[in-house]
């Protein structure tokens, strides 16, 4: 008989061999999946079927416009316009959220007035209005403030105006696709560096200013880097999202630009689902290099990230004792 | 301790410009934020060389106090100098001017400070934490700013840290790096705001050593602290501060051992 304290042994193996043995059970069935899995092959099957088959989608003259010089124009168009309307954008971005974080009422007016302004007004309706500008002024011109008015009172011919360009000269499609695009993504980065930097503990900029360092030193040595760790995540995905507003552009109309091109194209031919089709594979292809690229980036990130790095580290020598 | 230091009484009964052997001096220091008044007239001076240590219990103002010393806080009333001059304000003809960013920045230059949540750069190492101010802001070249870090950082016992980063730090070692930072700029005063409040108990030992060690040197220190053996030990004068006023000061031995005040009294019973 077991004394009431000693605890009850299992039954089977001996005490050298006390692991237990394995789990012997029959798995749970899913029945449904099967299912499943059954309607959606039929449901791919009949989809490629009608890609194959019907004549609609002219596979041949898709691909032979596809590449054709003015659609490789347009591609080059395309990302040049994602890379320079976010740069731009970005650039804006951090001046802006600085800006609104600084403290300075008029300067934090300023900025909620733009990201309210330009993120309240569709990016199409931007675009539109940008392409439009020249409509407003024949010639961009600088000078004095008001010098029609006040040139006059003082019994002074002529204007007070020091160089002047026809509007049209300067607003090129290009420059209006550019201005709209970049002033839109300015006020969305805003916010974003707006998060990021607000994300930096308030003891980091403390430290920064006790040691002496004014608040522009503070912000590009100390605050803004730490604010990465947030902002770039976001931002990555903000690429992709340019690139695909790019072709909102088409409605200036900026007629070098990807979507225009392959529009013009079926339009020409008066066949223009195919280029329709061109259009998705162009913009996927591109869209998913961009998100590899992103993935690529983000890992490369919290590798680069010492903190993340560190972390592991000591976690691994702690494991390795 | 009265507020009056030596020095030539403007109109207004404030002096002008405090003695040479004064590094700080608080004359009437009030803060409020917004209506709560958190400093209600704060007087007291730290002679050069002298360490002042400050206790009271948690709300009584001591971080507030001691944040406008190097005017991380503006005073709302009262002046306040360091080193003979008026912290964060240029006064002319009996008028006040605010100093620009720059300039509160450059006074802040002679101010070390040592927090109670270390406040390490996360993103730079050891090293880097130790010369970003002497490059950034003195301009120092790197190679000369590094040497003085591993210096300093041997000092505190962590030269074999210089390429590791905060994260991988105990926070007894962080705070030493903290206290090493300060001094590359090489400070005049040092501020400490419960260097060892936030540390495991086995790691104070460390960071107090350090700070000894830095009395010991001569340095002008203004300690907010809890630990009063070291107040006792190093401590040149004791304030004891509630509800934002000075209750009592004096010799920390004579302040620990007989406090004269009630208030004083309820607050060592509590903590020793
Ligand atoms: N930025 C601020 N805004 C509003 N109130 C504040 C601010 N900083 C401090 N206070 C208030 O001022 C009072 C004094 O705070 P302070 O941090 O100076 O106290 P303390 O003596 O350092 O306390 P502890 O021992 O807990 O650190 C507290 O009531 C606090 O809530
Ligand atoms: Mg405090």
């Amino acid at each position: 008989m077991n004394t009431p304290t000693e605890p009850p042994r299992p039954a089977g193996p001996s005490a050298e061999d006390s692991r237990p043995a394995p789990v012997k059970a029959v798995p749970v069935r899913h029945p449904g999946r099967w299912v499943a899995s059954g309607v959606l092959l039929v449901l791919a099957a009949m989809f490629v079927n009608m890609l194959v088959t019907n004549e609609k989608f002219n596979w041949p003259f898709m691909f032979e416009h596809m590449f054709s010089a003015p659609v490789l124009n347009g591609v080059w168009t395309t990302l040049k316009l994602t890379v320079l309307a976010m740069l731009l954008g970005i650039s804006l971005g951090i001046a802006v959220a600085v800006m609104r974080l600084s403290g300075n009422p008029v300067l934090a007016t300023l900025a909620w007035l733009y990201t309210w302004f330009f993120r309240a007004v569709p990016r199409l309706v931007l675009c539109v209005l940008f392409g439009n500008l020249g409509i407003l002024y024949q010639n961009l011109e600088l000078g004095l403030p008001f010098d029609n008015h006040w040139m006059p009172l003082l019994g002074l011919e002529g204007d007070a105006r020091f160089f002047s360009v026809p509007m049209n000269d300067v607003l090129t499609p290009f420059m209006a696709a550019l201005l709209a695009l970049a002033l839109s993504q300015g006020a969305y980065m805003a916010e974003i560096v707006r998060a990021g930097l607000l994300s930096v503990d308030k003891g980091q900029t403390e430290a920064a200013q006790a040691l002496g360092m004014s608040r522009g030193k503070t912000l590009r040595r100390i605050t803004l880097p730490q604010a990465l760790r947030v902002i770039v995540p976001p931002t990555g995905n903000e690429v992709t999202a340019m690139l695909k507003d790019t072709s909102l552009v088409s409605a200036i109309p900026l007629t070098t630009e990807l979507f225009f091109q392959l529009q013009a194209i079926g339009n020409r031919t008066f066949d223009l689902f195919p280029m329709l089709v061109a259009a998705c594979i162009w913009y996927l292809a591109i869209t998913s290099l961009l998100m590899a690229g992103q993935f690529f980036l983000e890992r490369s990130f919290t590798k680069g990230d010492r903190k993340a790095q560190a972390e592991i580290a000591i976690m691994q020598s702690k494991a390795g004792h | 301790m009265s507020g009056n230091p030596s020095g030539t009484p403007d109109a207004a009964g404030l002096p002008e410009r405090p003695a040479d052997d004064l590094m700080v001096v608080a004359d009437g220091v009030h803060k409020s934020f917004g209506r709560l008044e958190v400093l209600k007239g704060i007087d007291l001076q730290v002679r050069r060389g002298e360490v002042m240590c400050v206790v009271g219990p948690s709300g009584s103002g001591k971080s507030t106090f001691l944040r406008c010393i190097n005017h991380l806080e503006k005073i709302t009333a009262g002046r306040l100098w360091v080193n003979g001059r008026l912290m964060g304000y240029r006064e002319h003809d009996g008028r006040l001017y605010e100093l620009h960013d720059k300039q509160v920045a450059e006074q802040r230059r002679d101010i070390g400070m040592v927090f109670q949540s270390f406040n390490l750069f996360p993103h730079m190492s050891v090293m880097g934490n130790v010369i970003e101010a002497p490059v950034q802001v003195k301009r120092e070249s790197r190679a000369q700013a590094r040497a003085r870090a591993l210096e300093l950082l041997e000092r505190v016992g962590l030269a074999d840290k210089a390429e590791s980063y905060p994260r991988q730090l105990s926070g007894g070692q962080q705070q030493r790096v903290a206290i090493a930072r300060a001094l590359a700029m090489r400070p005049e005063l040092m501020l400490f705001d419960e260097p060892t409040s936030a540390l495991d108990p086995e790691l104070v030992g460390e960071v107090l050593e350090v700070m000894k060690d830095l009395a010991r040197e001569g340095m002008t220190m203004v300690v907010v602290t809890h630990e009063m053996g070291f107040a006792r030990e190093v401590g040149d004068n004791l304030v004891f501060m509630d509800g934002g006023v000075v209750v009592e000061s004096g010799d920390p031995r004579e302040v620990l051992g007989d406090p004269k005040h009630e208030r004083t009294r309820a607050f060592l019973s509590k903590v020793l």
